[in-house]
C-alpha cells in the first residue's frame, strides 16, 4: 500500500490544478491519468482559448497543457502515474489503481475526482456503421495521431465542440458538409459559427439526422428538418453525401467512481447529467472526497481549472495544511469563477449549480 | 440570423464600422456580437482602445480615436473576429486572421469571400502576410479590394488552379 496526503484522479486541466495547489500548500501528492499523457482534453485544443488572463486566454489548449504540466512535474512532492486506471473507490479513502497488468492500493487522506466527462451518443438508425465518430474521438484521432477520420464529414450538433472541431477539420483539408442542429439556434459561440460559415460550412439549425446510410461504412447521411416541437417535418428529408458523421451532442460527467463509493449524487440535467452532491469547499459526502471540474458538471476549460484550484486548497485546509496565500487565494479563486459564469452563457451552468445547493448570485 | 446561421446581418457589420472618414487611418473592426466570457482584446491592446471591464462578459467597445490599427488585437482574439480596415485611394485594405496551410504570398491574387462563405465577384491582392512568434501560429494577411466591397469582405480562399 501507497500512502500520500492527496490523491488526485485524473490529469486533465482540473486534477493538474487541484495538484498544483495542494503542493503549495506542502502536502504529498499522488496524481493519477489513465492516459499516456497528462493534459486531458487540452493536448487536443489546437485553437486559442477564451476567458481571462488568468485561465490562459488567447494561449492555445495545447500549450496551456504544457504550462499546467511542467508548472508541476519536477515537483518532489509528487508522483505522477501515468496509463494507471483508478478502479475502486472505497469509504476508507483507498483506491486501488490498475497499471501495466497489475493491481495496487493507495491510501489518501483526501481523494480529489477529476474524472472529467465522457462523450453522449445518439440514437438514430444504423448508427454503428463504421464512420461513425464523437468529437472528441475525431480530436484525437486528428491532432494527436495526426489520422483524418475521412475525406467529408457531417457533424452532428452546434456546441462549441461540434463548432471548434468542425473548424479543425477544415484546417486538416477535410470537408465538412454541414453542421446540423436541432435547436432553433446555434448552441455554441457565434464567433466560432461565423468562423466557419465564411468557409462555406452551412449550419443547418431545426434539424435532426433521421439514419446513417451506407452497409459496410458510412456513405451518406439522412436528415430532416424539425418544427417547433421538436417533431420531424414530413417531406423534408434530405441526403447528404459523407464517409465520416461526427457525433458533438454533450458531455457526461464520469461518475462512476464517486457513484461506486456511494457518495451521495443528484442527476442535473444542466449539468449533463449524474453529479456528486458538494459543498462549497467542493467535498463530497464522502469525508476529505473532494470533486472538481466537469465530473461536477460540465463546463468549460478554463472554469475547471479555477475549480481544480479551489478544491486542491480546500483538500490542503481542511487537513491543516495551509497554503501561505491561502485566504487571498480563495477570495480571487472564487472571484473568477464568478466572472466566468455571470454571463448570459453561464445561466446554464448557474442553474444547474443552484440544484445541487451551489448559490450564486 | 445571426443565431441561426452565423451570417451577421449587413446592418450589424455596419454598427461595427466608423464614420469611412475615420477609416483613412486603419481601424479595428470587432465582430463580437454576443455576450461571452472573454477578454484578450482589451488586454492585448497596447493603446488601451478596447475596453470590457471588470465583466469579462461584455461585449467589447472600441475607441477609434485611440485604435491605431496596429492589429495586436487581431492575433488575440480566440474567435478570430478581429480584423483591420483603412481605405485608401479607393481600395479597401484589410488585416485579417488566418490559420489555414498553404499561406498565400504576397503580390498572388486570392478569392474574397463574404461572411456567408459566397465569393464575391473580384478578387482581392495579398499585400502582406505576417506570422511571427507573437502571433501564435495565426497570420495576419494584408489584402486590397475595391472600396465597394468594404461591407462585403471577410476573408480569404485560395484559388483553384
Amino acid at each position: 500500500m501507497i500512502y500520500k496526503d492527496l490523491v488526485v484522479i485524473g490529469g486533465g486541466p482540473a486534477g493538474l490544478s487541484a495538484c498544483k495547489v495542494a503542493l503549495e500548500a506542502d502536502m504529498k501528492v499522488a496524481l493519477f491519468e489513465r492516459s499516456f499523457d497528462l493534459g486531458g482534453q487540452l493536448v487536443k485544443q489546437t485553437h486559442k482559448f477564451f476567458g481571462s488572463e488568468s485561465q490562459y486566454a488567447k494561449t492555445r489548449g495545447i500549450d496551456i497543457a504544457k504550462i499546467l504540466i511542467d508548472e508541476i512535474k519536477n515537483e518532489g512532492n509528487l508522483e505522477i502515474f501515468l496509463d494507471a486506471t483508478v478502479v475502486g473507490l472505497y469509504k476508507d479513502n483507498i483506491i486501488t489503481v490498475y497499471q501495466k497488468d497489475k493491481y495496487f492500493k493507495v491510501k489518501a487522506k483526501a481523494i480529489i475526482i477529476a474524472t472529467g466527462a465522457s462523450e453522449k451518443f445518439l440514437g438514430f438508425e444504423n448508427n454503428d456503421l463504421p464512420g461513425i465518430y464523437g468529437a472528441g474521438a475525431v480530436q484525437t484521432l486528428m491532432n494527436i495521431h495526426g489520422v483524418l477520420p475521412g475525406k467529408e464529414v457531417v457533424m452532428v450538433g452546434s456546441g462549441n465542440i461540434g463548432l471548434i472541431v468542425s473548424y479543425q477539420l477544415m484546417q486538416a483539408g477535410v470537408k465538412v458538409k454541414a453542421v446540423v442542429e436541432a435547436s432553433k439556434n446555434i448552441g455554441g459561440y457565434l464567433v466560432h459559427a461565423s468562423k466557419l460559415k465564411r468557409l462555406g460550412v452551412d449550419i443547418l439549425t431545426s434539424t435532426t439526422i433521421t439514419k446513417a446510410l451506407g452497409f459496410d461504412a458510412v456513405e451518406g447521411v439522412e436528415i430532416v428538418k424539425l418544427d417547433d416541437l421538436w417533431q420531424r417535418i414530413k417531406g423534408t428529408e434530405e441526403v447528404l453525401n459523407c464517409d465520416t458523421i461526427c457525433i458533438s451532442v454533450g458531455l457526461s460527467p464520469m461518475h462512476q467512481l464517486l457513484s461506486m463509493a456511494e457518495a451521495n449524487m443528484i442527476y442535473v440535467n444542466e449539468l449533463g447529467g449524474l453529479v456528486p452532491i458538494k459543498t462549497c469547499d467542493y467535498e463530497t459526502s464522502l469525508p476529505h472526497v473532494y470533486a472538481c471540474g466537469d465530473v461536477t458538471g460540465i463546463e468549460e476549460a478554463s472554469s475547471a481549472m479555477v475549480e481544480g484550484k479551489i478544491c486542491g486548497l480546500m483538500a490542503a485546509r481542511h487537513l491543516g495544511f495551509i497554503h501561505p496565500n491561502d485566504e487571498a487565494l480563495e477570495f480571487e479563486l472564487n472571484n473568477q469563477l464568478c466572472i466566468l459564469r455571470q454571463g448570459p452563457c453561464g445561466e446554464k451552468i448557474r442553474c444547474g449549480l443552484k440544484k445541487v445547493g451551489e448559490i450564486y448570485d | 440570423m445571426i443565431n441561426q446561421d452565423g451570417v451577421a446581418t449587413r446592418d450589424l457589420v455596419k454598427s461595427k464600422f466608423p464614420e469611412l472618414k475615420v477609416l483613412t487611418r486603419p481601424k479595428a473592426i470587432i465582430e463580437c456580437y454576443t455576450e461571452i466570457p472573454c477578454n484578450p482584446c482589451a488586454t492585448s491592446c497596447p493603446f488601451d482602445a478596447i475596453t470590457i471591464g471588470e465583466d469579462i462578459n461584455q461585449v467589447p467597445k472600441i475607441d477609434f480615436d485611440k485604435c491605431t490599427g496596429c492589429s495586436s488585437c487581431i492575433y488575440a482574439c480566440p474567435g478570430l473576429a478581429i480584423m483591420v480596415v483603412m481605405i485608401k485611394n479607393g481600395k479597401a485594405y484589410f488585416k485579417i486572421p488566418y490559420e489555414f496551410t498553404p499561406l498565400p504570398k504576397v503580390g498572388e491574387k486570392w478569392l474574397a469571400v463574404d461572411r456567408s462563405g459566397k465569393i464575391l465577384d473580384k478578387p482581392c491582392l495579398i499585400e502582406n502576410v505576417m506570422i511571427t512568434k507573437k502571433t501564435d501560429r495565426t497570420a495576419v494577411v494584408t489584402i486590397s479590394i475595391e472600396q465597394p466591397y468594404l461591407y462585403d469582405f471577410v476573408t480569404i480562399r485560395r484559388p483553384y488552379e
